[in-house]
Parts: structure tokens; C-alpha cells; sequence
């Protein structure tokens, strides 16, 4: 009997301490964090979506070997030593490389940052961007390199003027060499000594 | 009603059946239209009172701070499949939800929206209520059989256990409320609060405050009506985490929004008998105070009870099946018939 009454007892405390406890929460500021309109602050050096400033590559490639998961392509395409139009880096070396692909494929990507230490301009580094999710797999390859259009077309011409010049340099050796071979084959002729003429000859047909 | 009849008269319509009719038509539809607005509200509220219990914020996206939520969960359920089982039996599965919302529907033709504002002021409304509000088992046993599922089942019996069980705690706590003001009518059930101990008025005049055995009965009533509306404490009939969804696993779409309607509609019954019984119905707290309209107090009164209903909710878990009998059977049943001798003694010594 006496634990029927301890127990009606125990009831109405016990309910009205539970009922304490969510009231005191009705008014305790609530954590939600309303995500979309408001975020945490990410921390300091956490890695995320890698970015690279295409002005600021050399082309060295050391990124592509230092990853893990060969993740990063690129393609570059040497310019003449003369055409100074691709500027300098922040670090102020100049380059010599046109990149012309720079492909970072994010869903490769395991965001070890093994590509970020190696990069000898600082241009590739992880941003605080964490929400890229597309819809295609293949929006997930990002592309770092918008070459402009004059600047490839002026270095194109400029490979094409040096190919050229180099080529003219080569004819006009090949000329030259032709045309001091053909003096002294005079040369030996007007002197009058045809016995060695043939062999002259043929070793010039041989080359 | 008789004001509606009166108004039908006042256009033209000369009939007193036609006036009668056009009045029970256009009252049923407020009924309908209140309670569906009700529910809007009540599920809005109890999503927020359970976020900010949780220290959460609730629903936040839809509209300013997500008024326009359960707005938009009702668009859902209209839009979404009826489905029927193959297995269910027909007839019972479409009539199930129908006439658990009959039970709840029925009892609003005597609750009070205020001073007035009464569907038909019977001379036995308590009574009515307590009556026809049990219709609602019958109602789930068959949505649990006609299921043809053994989650809907278990969850059936459990309803017929559980709201035949506290229907006696509810109607001897109610009684109590009877036994003070001697009438079973709802407005003379009121009006018999206006004035209390040494004639003051106010909150002084409310049944509740005037005895101890009052209340505790009120205490009583609460928990359970509580347990009659099956709200969580008590909420076994549909017991997420062990039966699924009880007797309305099988439903879906508007079938079960009627049994969601019927839930709330239910709590809304249970607020509005336990501030009538117990608060004093439409009258103000303050002795003398008729600035503010009884309906008011009234509302205010009922959401108040449909908070402690929602926060009780939020606060303590589901009872196990034996728990729910030992706090029906051995706990509130006494209590409450020792509450009828107390009143009566007090009534008949002192009051």
C-alpha cells in the first residue's frame, strides 16, 4: 500500500521534472544552422576544390607528377626564346611555355593536396568551395586554361615565323655551302686538272 | 443554430425544414472548414513546439519561418496515390476512416465555439460526448482488420484496449465536473462556473479551483483524454517504432489524412470538454472582465490544453502495453472513483 502511494508520488514528480527539462528547452537558442542561407566557416588550409591561376603557370608539370591519381592534364607548346607576349609570373619568371590544356578532373580528385607543395609559382591551390556536385560526371573536369585567342595566334605565328627563319637559315647554309662547293669544283677545273675532277665529282653525287 | 434557422427564416425561406436544413448544411461545413483549419494550424504548431523542445527551429523554408508547411503537406496527400490492397477487405477499408471521423465529427454538433455559438445545447451534451466519441475505436479496429496486415491488426486491438480502458477515468472525471454543477448541458455547464467561492467571479468561479478532489480530477481527465485522442504518451495504436504505422499502415492519401484530421479533431474535443468542465468554459479569469469575446477565452483556454498536449508529447516516451494498463487500472480508475466520493462529501459537508 505504502509503495501504490510512493509510486503516484514518484509519478507526478518525475512528470513534472520532465516536463521542466523541454520547457527550459522551449526558450535554449537552437543550433540549426539554416544551411543554404548561412554556413560554418570552413577552417584554415582545409581542402577543397582545387583552383589554378593559368596566368601564373609555367608549365612545369611538377603538379601532374606529384599526383597520385593523375588527375591533372596538361598540354603546353614551346614559343619561340624572342616572344615575350606571355609575360611574367607574380614571382616574375618569365614564361616559356604556352599551356595550353589545363584539365583539372575533380571526380578523380582525392583532395590530397600533394599537387599544391610542388608548384614552384604558387598558382595551384585548394579554394573553400565545397559544393560543386553537377549532374554530369563530366562537369566535374575543369578547365584552367583560356588561352586567349589573340595571344595563341600570335604565338602560333611566332613559332611559324621561327620554324620559317630557321628553315630559310638551313636553305640559305645548304645554298651556301652548294654554291662554295660549286666555286671550288670551278675553281679545280679552270685550273686545269681534270684527272681529279671525277672523284670530286662523284663524292658530291654520293652526299 | 437556433440564430442560424432564425437568419434562414429572415431571407425567405419559409419552411422550417428547409430552414433547418440549409442551417445543419451551412453549420456542418463551418464545422468541417474550422476543423481543417485547426489542423493546419495545430500540426504547424506542434512541428515548431517540437523544434524549439529539441532545440531545433522546425519548418523553416515554406513561407515566413514555413507558415505555409502543412499548407503544402496537405497539397501533397490530395495529389498523392489511394492505394487499396489487394488482400484488404474492400468495404471495411473504404468505410474505416469515414467512421472514425463520423465519431469525431459528431461530438462537435454540442462543443461550444462560444457564448452561442453551439451546433444544439443538448440537455444531455456531456453524456453525448463521452458516447459518441467511442465510436472512434470501432472505427480503428476496423482499419485495422480490413487491412489484412498483422501491424494494422495489433495496432487495432491495441486501440480497442486502450480507449475502452480510459474511457472510464475519462467519464468518472467528468462526472466529478457533473456532480458540481448538477447539469449535463454544456451552457448550463458554463454558466453554473460565472460566479464561485463567497460570489466572486473570475478564474475564482472555475470548477476546477474549487475542491481538491475538482482538481485533481482535471489532472486526471487530461492524461486521460490524452490517452483517448491517442496522442504519444500514449500512442500505442500506431506506434511508429513497433508497428509501423498501427491500424493506418495500409493507408495512404486522403484515407489517412482523414485519420490524421480525426487525431487532431480529437485533441481539439479533448481541450475544449476539459476547459468547459474545468476552466470555465467562455468566461475571462479576471472577475468583471468583458472586453475580451468568451470565444476568445475560450480558444485561448483550448490551445492552452493543446499545448500541454503537444509539450507532453515532446516530453516522455511511448508506455509499454502494461504500463498502459497499470495507470489506467490501478492508478487513475481508483483516483478517479475516489475523487467522485470525495466531491460528494465536500459537496454535501461544505459546498
Amino acid at each position: 500500500m505504502r509503495q501504490y502511494f510512493t509510486n503516484i508520488i514518484d509519478a507526478i514528480v518525475t512528470t513534472a521534472i520532465g516536463f521542466g527539462v523541454t520547457f527550459r528547452h522551449l526558450f535554449v537558442r537552437s543550433v540549426t544552422l539554416q544551411y543554404p542561407d548561412e554556413r560554418w566557416d570552413m577552417p584554415e588550409r582545409s581542402r577543397m576544390r582545387l583552383n589554378m591561376d593559368w596566368e601564373d603557370c609555367i608549365g612545369c608539370f611538377k603538379c601532374a607528377r606529384a599526383c597520385p591519381v593523375d588527375c591533372i592534364h596538361i598540354t603546353t607548346t614551346k614559343v619561340p626564346r624572342d616572344f615575350d607576349q606571355l609575360g611574367e609570373t607574380k614571382n616574375g619568371t618569365q614564361k616559356r611555355l604556352l599551356v595550353e590544356q589545363f584539365d583539372i578532373d575533380m571526380s578523380e580528385c582525392m583532395y590530397c593536396a600533394l599537387c599544391v607543395y610542388p608548384c614552384p609559382e604558387d598558382c595551384l591551390y585548394m579554394t573553400p568551395e565545397y559544393e560543386f556536385s553537377v549532374y554530369d560526371r563530366d562537369e566535374l573536369i575543369y578547365d584552367f586554361s583560356p588561352v586567349p585567342e589573340q595571344l595563341k595566334e600570335e604565338a602560333y605565328a611566332a613559332i611559324e615565323e621561327e620554324k620559317r627563319a630557321k628553315e630559310e637559315a638551313r636553305r640559305e647554309k645548304q645554298a651556301a655551302r652548294e654554291a662554295k662547293k660549286a666555286r671550288e669544283a670551278q675553281q679545280a677545273k679552270e685550273s686545269g686538272e681534270p684527272e681529279e675532277e671525277n672523284p670530286d665529282d662523284s663524292e658530291d653525287e654520293e652526299e | 443554430m437556433q440564430g442560424l434557422i432564425e437568419f434562414f427564416h429572415g431571407i425567405g425561406v419559409a419552411s422550417d425544414f428547409w430552414a433547418a436544413a440549409l442551417s445543419i448544411l451551412l453549420y456542418t461545413l463551418f464545422v468541417f472548414g474550422f476543423i481543417a483549419i485547426f489542423v493546419l494550424i495545430a500540426v504547424y504548431l506542434e512541428r515548431k513546439v517540437s523544434g524549439h523542445m529539441q532545440d531545433r527551429l522546425g519548418p523553416m523554408r515554406v513561407g515566413y519561418h514555413g507558415i505555409l508547411q502543412t499548407l503544402a503537406d496537405t497539397l501533397k496527400l490530395l495529389l498523392k496515390e489511394d492505394i487499396i490492397p489487394a488482400a484488404a477487405d474492400r468495404l471495411l477499408f473504404i468505410l474505416a476512416p469515414f467512421v472514425l471521423f463520423l465519431g469525431t465529427f459528431m461530438v462537435y454538433v454540442v462543443l461550444p465555439f462560444g457564448p452561442g455559438a453551439i451546433g444544439a445545447d443538448l440537455n444531455i451534451g456531456l453524456f453525448y460526448i463521452v458516447a459518441v466519441s467511442s465510436l472512434v475505436v470501432i472505427g480503428i479496429i476496423m482499419a485495422g482488420y480490413s487491412s489484412n496486415n498483422k501491424w494494422s491488426l495489433y495496432g487495432g486491438m491495441r486501440a480497442a484496449a486502450q480507449i475502452v480502458s480510459y474511457e472510464i477515468p475519462v467519464g468518472l472525471s467528468l462526472l466529478v465536473g457533473v456532480m458540481m454543477t448538477s447539469t449535463l448541458s454544456i451552457v448550463q455547464m458554463v454558466q453554473m462556473q460565472e460566479t464561485g467561492i463567497g460570489g466572486v467571479g473570475g478564474i475564482l468561479g472555475w470548477n476546477f479551483i474549487q475542491n481538491p478532489f475538482a482538481f485533481i480530477a482535471f489532472f486526471i481527465y487530461l492524461v486521460a483524454g490524452t490517452a483517448e485522442a491517442n496522442r504519444t504518451p500514449f500512442d500505442l495504436p500506431e506506434a511508429e517504432s513497433e508497428l509501423v504505422a498501427g491500424a493506418f499502415t495500409e493507408y495512404s492519401g486522403m484515407r489517412w489524412a482523414f485519420f490524421f484530421l480525426a487525431e487532431y479533431a480529437n485533441m481539439w474535443i479533448v481541450a475544449i470538454v476539459a476547459s468547459i468542465v474545468f476552466l470555465g468554459g467562455w468566461h475571462s479569469p479576471f472577475p468583471g472582465e468583458t472586453f475580451i469575446p468568451g470565444t476568445i477565452w475560450l480558444f485561448a483556454k483550448a490551445f492552452g490544453i493543446v499545448f500541454v498536449q503537444m509539450w507532453a508529447r515532446w516530453t516522455f516516451p511511448r508506455l509499454r502495453v502494461d504500463q498502459l494498463m497499470v495507470t489506467c487500472w490501478k492508478y487513475l480508475t481508483p483516483i478517479a472513483f475516489f475523487n467522485i466520493i470525495g466531491v460528494g462529501l465536500w459537496l454535501v459537508t461544505i459546498g
